[in-house]
């Protein structure tokens, strides 16, 4: 490792690799987030003056967390004011019991949990999830969700005093609670990978690589954790069908819908690893939204060209996610369906029904319709309408030329 | 081991039940207080007055001032509470949740400032 750049790239990105697991295995050892998130900073400075000229060691995450832990224990004993050698003597060794975190022995399984905590706000446990496992900078996160950075560390520094004080438990939920709590996980990733993969912000980028990366990440950690959940790997095949489209969704600033886009141009390894991922799935036989969304986009994944889509096939996955999770946005995609197998008229008596006159994509699809149907002044409307509630460049650009076309 | 108010509070223009109605709920909270004292997690609990019964006092000026009335005059107030001594949060939104069932209300889960 002669070129120092390379040096200092290569110990960034082990230390992003690493860092959650180092923060998790030191927050359990010492029970407290701070101590273990500034003991992970120490370790990288360490780090980043020796491993450039020593070499990066043999295993580099053990390094890191050893590292940290002596820091952590160094600083814990210059700050104990009273009762210094008990305190010393307790954390001298790390002889605190690994209780076991259910299927796996991983700490991050633990924080991912504690960061994702009900009595957490949802915004909060985004955050803390991005900064504590993924290892985002609090300037990285507030960017990423167009927050003052401020803004975004007062919301971390609550939620951690919050953990601390209300006593939130570093572990993973008994198999009664699993469920539920895990949901309140996997709903945190596929937030960040929908901002991601439609930033909702005028400023950003239309699609955000580095968020679907991040949200692809902790997917990939997760399905490592929890091997026998198929809602984790629903959601991870889910987000790699959805990110294999990525590169040909945007085209000249303009998003190109998914009957238009080139298909020679989708990733077909990660469809690969999606469509094992369903089959694995529909193998186990205990479906869930993630898996049957991952389902709907095997299917549209599977087709060479668009007008070989199994639209059957769709509306049945759509009518059983429906039965899972009624709403009204899962109604609007059926509708969608509904309109290849029934035609447009069918499908819009469906959209019309439905009341979500805030909702960009409602418009949108009724515009769609309505141009289909020959009905070209209300499809105006209804684009001006769809224009005028996304805040997304690309999809604006689509909209409006769609609009632009229209018959007199 | 961290303790827990969990307080149950009233809204102004939520009607109390007529008596036969709320019958079954105090017996639910019997039952609930039953439970915590077996679990060796109760400390302390107990209904309050109605805030019309309040008195505040503020002392941090020379002479005491003696006010009839609640502190806020808010439209939520407190109505009851217990004090429980739990592990962690989990535990006590668990306890929460059966308190919540058993008083019909909603529960606030407050930790209390440890040492």
């Amino acid at each position: 490792m002669s070129d120092p750049d390379e040096a200092l790239a290569a110990v960034d990105r082990i230390y992003r690799e690493e860092y959650g697991r180092v923060v998790a295995s030191l927050a359990r050892r010492f029970g407290d987030l701070d101590i273990a998130e500034d003991a992970a900073a120490e370790a990288l400075l360490v780090a980043l003056e020796r491993w450039p000229a020593d070499g990066v060691p043999p295993n580099p995450g053990g390094w890191l967390t050893t590292t940290a832990g002596n820091r952590a224990i160094d600083r814990i004993r210059r700050e104990s004011h009273r009762d210094a050698k008990h305190q010393a003597a307790l954390t001298m060794y790390d002889d605190t019991p690994h209780e076991p975190t259910g299927l796996v022995e991983d700490d991050r399984l633990r924080l991912i949990f504690t960061c994702c905590h009900p009595a957490l706000a949802p915004d909060a446990r985004v955050a803390l999830t991005l900064r504590l496992l993924g290892g985002l900078t609090v300037a990285e996160i507030a960017q990423a969700f167009f927050v003052p950075e401020t803004t975004m560390a007062q919301r971390i520094t609550r939620a951690k005093r919050k953990i601390k004080d209300a006593h939130i438990p570093f572990r993973v939920p008994g198999a009664d609670d699993l469920p539920a709590r895990l949901a309140a996980v996997l709903a945190v990733v596929y937030l960040v990978f929908n901002e991601g993969y439609l930033s909702s912000s005028a400023d950003a980028d239309p699609v955000r690589e580095d968020l679907t990366a991040e949200a692809i990440r902790l997917g990939r950690i997760l399905r490592r954790l929890l091997p026998d959940e198929p809602e984790v790997a629903g959601l991870l095949a889910l987000m790699l069908l959805t990110e294999a489209r990525r590169t040909v969704r945007v085209a000249g600033g303009e998003l190109v819908v998914l009957h238009e886009q080139d298909r020679g141009g989708w990733d077909r390894a990660l469809i690969a690893e999606g469509h094992e991922l369903v089959r694995e799935c529909l193998a186990r036989n205990r479906p869930g939204q993630y898996q049957l969304l991952a389902a709907i986009n095997a299917v549209h994944t599977d087709a060479p060209v668009a007008s070989a889509t199994d639209w059957a096939q769709i509306a049945a996955l759509y009518d059983q996610l429906y039965a899972l999770v009624p709403g009204p946005v899962v109604a609007l995609n059926r509708a969608v369906v509904i309109a290849e197998l029934d035609g447009p008229e069918v499908a819009l008596a469906e959209v019309d029904r439905l009341d979500l006159t805030t909702y960009h994509a409602w418009h949108a699809t009724r515009a769609d319709l309505l141009r289909r149907l020959g009905r070209s002044a209300e499809a105006r409307a209804a684009y001006d309408a769809a224009i005028a509630t996304t805040e997304n460049a690309a999809e604006r650009a689509y909209l409006s030329r769609r609009r632009g076309s229209l018959a007199p | 081991m961290p303790q827990y108010l969990l307080s149950v509070h009233h809204v102004e223009g939520e009607e109390m039940p007529p008596p036969e109605e709320m019958q079954p709920v105090f017996e639910a909270v019997d039952r609930f207080n039953q439970k915590a004292m077996d679990a060796g997690v109760w400390v302390f609990a107990g209904g309050l007055m109605p805030r019309e019964t309040a008195t505040t006092v503020d002392a941090t000026g020379t002479e005491p001032v003696v006010t009839d009335g609640p502190f806020a005059e808010s439209k939520e107030w407190i109505g009851g509470f217990w004090i429980f001594e739990l592990p962690d949060l989990d535990a006590a939104l668990t306890w929460a949740t059966e308190g919540s069932r058993a008083c019909a209300g909603k529960v606030e889960v407050r930790p209390f400032q440890s040492e």
